[in-house]
């Protein structure tokens, strides 16, 4: 007489158990009916004191004020913007330039970090030195005290407008901003603008071609002097055939100020240079140590293999140091996108400063404005830890763990 | 013997010496090895060099050479004066060093700042000393004891009542409040649509209310009692002795165990009562300064040092929080964390400036510091509970589950196994975190706190003294002094990280 095994019992009430308050059981269910309690009480005291609180100031609660006039001016916009437009548009402006200064001052971190991580781990003793002094010195002052240096200190101590300092003539800085040159559309600017369209999808499409045509059949092709010819000699060749697409109109100094070019305000200046030279500092240290994580031996066995030091670089050294630079990466820059809000110290139209600044205290809606403002930041670094982690795992897939 | 000499070649005359290999040590070694081996490398010291000539001469210049040392005013920093491209203006910095380190603290009550400063690097030095003993003693005065001691000195003021009357104040306002939500509820009910449903919640509430009031009624009869009588503070002072140490005494094991634990809770409340007694707690304290006259460093070293005393409690919580496998409290605590690192500290301020004071109830009204103090509390935790999470994620799992086969519980499981050993792990994550807030502090000046950037820019508006280089000097002064409090704390930080990990090294 054989004996079946028995079914394990099915111990539902433990499984439920499980599920409702964790390794701890009933205990934990317990805690969290407690937690639950105080969270709907604190909850309740917000609520009500926030009601009785904006029916003593005389404030209606809700984001109707959003389609109200602003009625001030804003001194920097990407989009058109004039005193009667509305708060909602004063919220778009400010979210496009805190934007822009982010993605300015991130071009700006990064090539300057690349340029101090180099530095840093340069063989020559002297260089390395100078690395390591900027980051010292950059990564122990506060970025507000860095922000308000370059604008109190440097940017004020220019001279004005006539005696600006010109930079080969096509550039001036004055303590009223930057001067640049600004392009001006010409006849041939949109088969210039197709034929460089063209030139990118093609080199793309060839470069496709090229890879597999690598893999699959081992053929190596030499893209790139087509690639250059596509990239540079096609809207090259378009603009000998239609014409200049764009010439620079010059700024000229007539009286006091500038005519012509377009003109960066000083806020802006400030605004990018402590932004990009702060936030250098902390990624040349994460490009540093994501460069020294790679064991060197991977550069013999790459030496061994006859590949050229370039080329060890190029296709083993660099791809597993961006495994481990891009996630720390990202979260500079996110850092610096919310850094950037210091702008409201200086006056630099962003969002914090036009619409948790000038709005709220003209409307007085506190709780609307904040969470807006909040809500936006929060969007950003979700969306970006989001790819962030859709990128860990890509990269865990690819080392097949 | 002879014909072995002859037969086998034996050399008869020493070789020439050898030239001595090139020295790869020392200064000239450095030069030869590090600096002048290859054409490339020697443009790169010419870049390096000259980089440096160009930042560091003027700032020499600026700093020492070209700078003004005495004067009066602003004449003393003119050019025209001096008869040279005046750099630095110091005495523009000793006419305000007072208001960049005490604000407007008045002038007589100066003493309590500095004697706050003495008592704080008192404490601080000898806990940062790995060396120096009694760590538990000296880490609870200088987290729990000072700050008190701190605020009773610099705000002034004194105590009305202690530990009791606060209790029963406490337990009062929280029992109005969930009468008042009971009768809330009830006036709801009138016009909902599902009015006999909230008529029962509403009823009930109201009936836990009073329940709780009935409970903690001989508490309030004690208090006014006491508060009845003459010598309120002190006599409140006994009861609280007498009730928290029995409680102390019963759950340190009673008459078998429990005279340790009856000691050390009397030994602490004859502290107490010491610095009552010497601060005249009982008898109004030292006379009050409000907050808005602080300022300057003073403001600094304040709000860093409540951020680091209140960040690291709420951090831990936060990451033992989300390590819970009870499903409500890790959420709220990942919701938590995830929410106060999204958002840029400046929104974090301004929510706590104009947010908060309309969730307080409205004849509550919070110090301007204070608020700030909480936004920067919460924001912090948030940092640290991630730092504290990446030490306890440290610990191997054997580690809880050998004391949970010891038969411990989980509150001594992690208090005495898992967080000592956690938290010694992430001591330099922690000092950076405490590095960044340091830095942040000078944030609160854009809601009109005059910490030291604030003072710093406020002495920039003062007629008397604007010259060209007075925001040069400014900056360089704030510079300086901030760069010494970060450079410490990151020196101290891998001083740390040497020693934990120098059984790693051989």
């Amino acid at each position: 007489m054989s004996t079946e095994a028995r079914k394990p019992p099915p111990q539902i009430a433990l499984k439920i158990r499980r599920v409702l308050g964790g390794k701890a059981g009933w205990n934990g269910v317990a805690v969290q009916f407690a937690f639950a309690a105080i969270l709907g009480w604190i909850g309740y005291e917000i609520v009500s004191n926030a009601r009785a609180n904006l029916e003593n100031q005389h404030i209606a609660a809700g984001f109707g004020f959003l389609r109200n006039n602003a009625g001030f001016d804003v001194n920097q916009t990407l989009i058109s913007y004039t005193g009667s437009d509305t708060f909602l548009r004063v919220f778009v402006v400010g979210l496009l330039n805190t934007l822009v200064v982010s993605v300015v001052g991130i071009v700006f971190a990064t090539l300057i970090g690349f340029i101090v991580a180099l530095c840093r781990l340069s063989p020559n003793w002297l260089l390395s030195r100078v690395g390591e002094i900027y980051v010292e010195l950059i990564r122990n002052l506060p970025l507000l005290f860095q922000i308000l240096f370059w604008y109190l200190a440097v940017l004020a101590a220019l001279p004005n407008p006539r005696q600006s300092i010109s930079l080969l003539g096509v550039a001036f800085i004055s303590n009223r901003g930057l001067v640049i040159p600004s392009p001006v559309g010409g006849s041939g600017l949109e088969p210039f603008l197709a034929m460089l369209a063209l030139g990118i999808v093609a080199s793309l499409a060839l470069r496709f071609y090229a890879r597999r045509a690598l893999f699959q059949e081992g053929r190596m092709i030499r893209i790139w002097p087509t690639v250059l010819g596509l990239l540079f000699g096609l809207p090259l060749a378009t603009m000998l055939v239609s014409g200049l697409p764009f010439t620079f109109q010059l700024p000229q100094l007539k009286g006091f100020n500038f005519a012509g070019g377009s003109r960066i305000i000083p806020e802006f200046v400030a605004l990018t240079l402590a932004l990009s030279t702060y936030t250098a500092a902390f990624i040349a240290e994460i490009v540093r140590a994501g460069i020294l994580s790679v064991h060197k031996g991977q550069m013999e066995a790459g030496a061994s293999l006859g590949l050229s030091r370039g080329t060890t670089l190029r296709l083993i050294v660099v791809p597993q140091a961006m495994r481990v630079i891009v996630p720390p990466l990202t979260n500079q820059y996110l850092n610096l996108t919310k850094n950037s809000s210091l702008a409201v110290a200086i006056g630099y139209p962003d969002l914090v400063s036009v619409f948790a600044g000038t709005s709220l205290s003209q409307t007085g809606q506190a709780i609307e404005i904040i969470a807006m403002t909040m809500g936006i930041y929060l969007l950003i670094s979700l969306l970006t830890s989001a790819v962030m982690s859709v990128y860990g795992w890509r990269v865990s897939r690819s080392l097949g763990a | 013997m002879s014909d072995i000499a002859s037969s086998s070649f034996v050399r008869r005359d020493l070789l020439t010496e050898r030239p001595a290999p090139v020295k790869t040590t020392g200064f000239v070694g450095l030069m030869r090895t590090r600096l002048f081996n290859s054409p490339t490398n020697i443009l790169l010291t010419i870049v390096g060099a000259l980089l440096l000539w160009f930042t560091i001469v003027p700032s020499v210049r600026f700093l020492m050479v070209d700078a003004v040392w005495s004067g009066k005013d602003r004449t003393a920093c003119l050019a025209e004066n001096a008869g040279f491209a005046v750099g630095a203006c110091w005495p523009y910095i000793q006419a305000k060093l007072p208001q960049l380190i005490y604000g407007f603290y008045p002038e007589a009550e100066r003493w309590r700042v500095n004697l706050t400063f003495i008592l704080a690097v008192a404490l601080l030095v000898p806990l940062l000393v790995p060396r120096l003993p009694a760590k538990g003693l000296n880490a609870s005065l200088f987290f729990f004891a000072f700050p008190v001691v701190a605020f009773f000195l610099l705000h002034g003021g004194g105590i009305k009542g202690f530990g009791l009357s606060w209790t029963a104040g406490l337990l009062e306002l929280f029992d109005d409040s969930i009468i008042g939500a009971g009768q809330a509820v009830l006036g709801l009910s009138k016009t909902s649509a599902v009015a006999p449903l909230l008529w029962v919640v509403g009823n009930f509430i109201v009936l836990v209310g009073t329940a709780i009031s009935w409970l903690i009624l001989p508490l309030t009869w004690l208090r006014d009692q006491i508060q009845g009588a003459g010598q309120s503070v002190w006599a409140d002072f006994a009861v609280t002795t007498a009730v928290v140490s029995l409680i102390a005494f019963g759950l340190g094991g009673g008459l078998r165990t429990g005279w340790r634990a009856l000691a050390s809770s009397i030994a602490a409340f004859a502290a107490i009562a010491v610095v009552i007694k010497l601060m005249g707690l009982d008898r109004g304290g030292l006379p009050v300064v409000t907050t808005n006259l602080w300022g300057g460093l003073l403001v600094t070293l304040v709000v860093s040092v409540t951020g680091i005393v209140t960040s690291l409690p709420i951090g831990i919580a936060l990451a033992l929080g989300r390590r819970s496998s009870i499903p409500l409290i890790r959420i709220f605590s990942i919701a938590f964390i995830e929410f106060w690192r999204g958002v840029p500290l400046i929104t974090v301020l301004f929510f706590a400036t104009y947010m908060l004071p309309l969730f307080l109830p409205g004849n509550f009204t919070v110090d301007g510091l204070v608020r700030a103090l909480i936004g920067i509390a919460l924001f912090t935790g948030a940092y640290q509970a991630e730092n504290v999470r990446g030490g306890l994620a440290a610990i191997p799992r054997g580690q809880g589950e050998a004391a949970a086969a010891l038969g411990l519980s989980w509150w001594k499981t992690t208090s005495l196994i898992v967080l000592p050993q956690g938290l010694r792990h992430v001591i330099p994550n922690l000092v950076n975190s405490f590095i960044s807030l340091f830095k942040d502090t000078s944030l609160v000046s854009i809601v009109a706190l005059f910490d030291l950037l604030g003072s710093l820019r406020a002495s920039f508006s003062d007629p008397k003294w604007s010259t060209p280089s007075t925001a040069f000097t400014g900056f360089a002064f704030a510079g300086i002094i901030y760069f010494i409090f970060c450079f410490g704390m990151s020196r101290y930080s891998l001083f740390v990280e040497h020693r934990l990990n120098a059984h790693r090294r051989n």
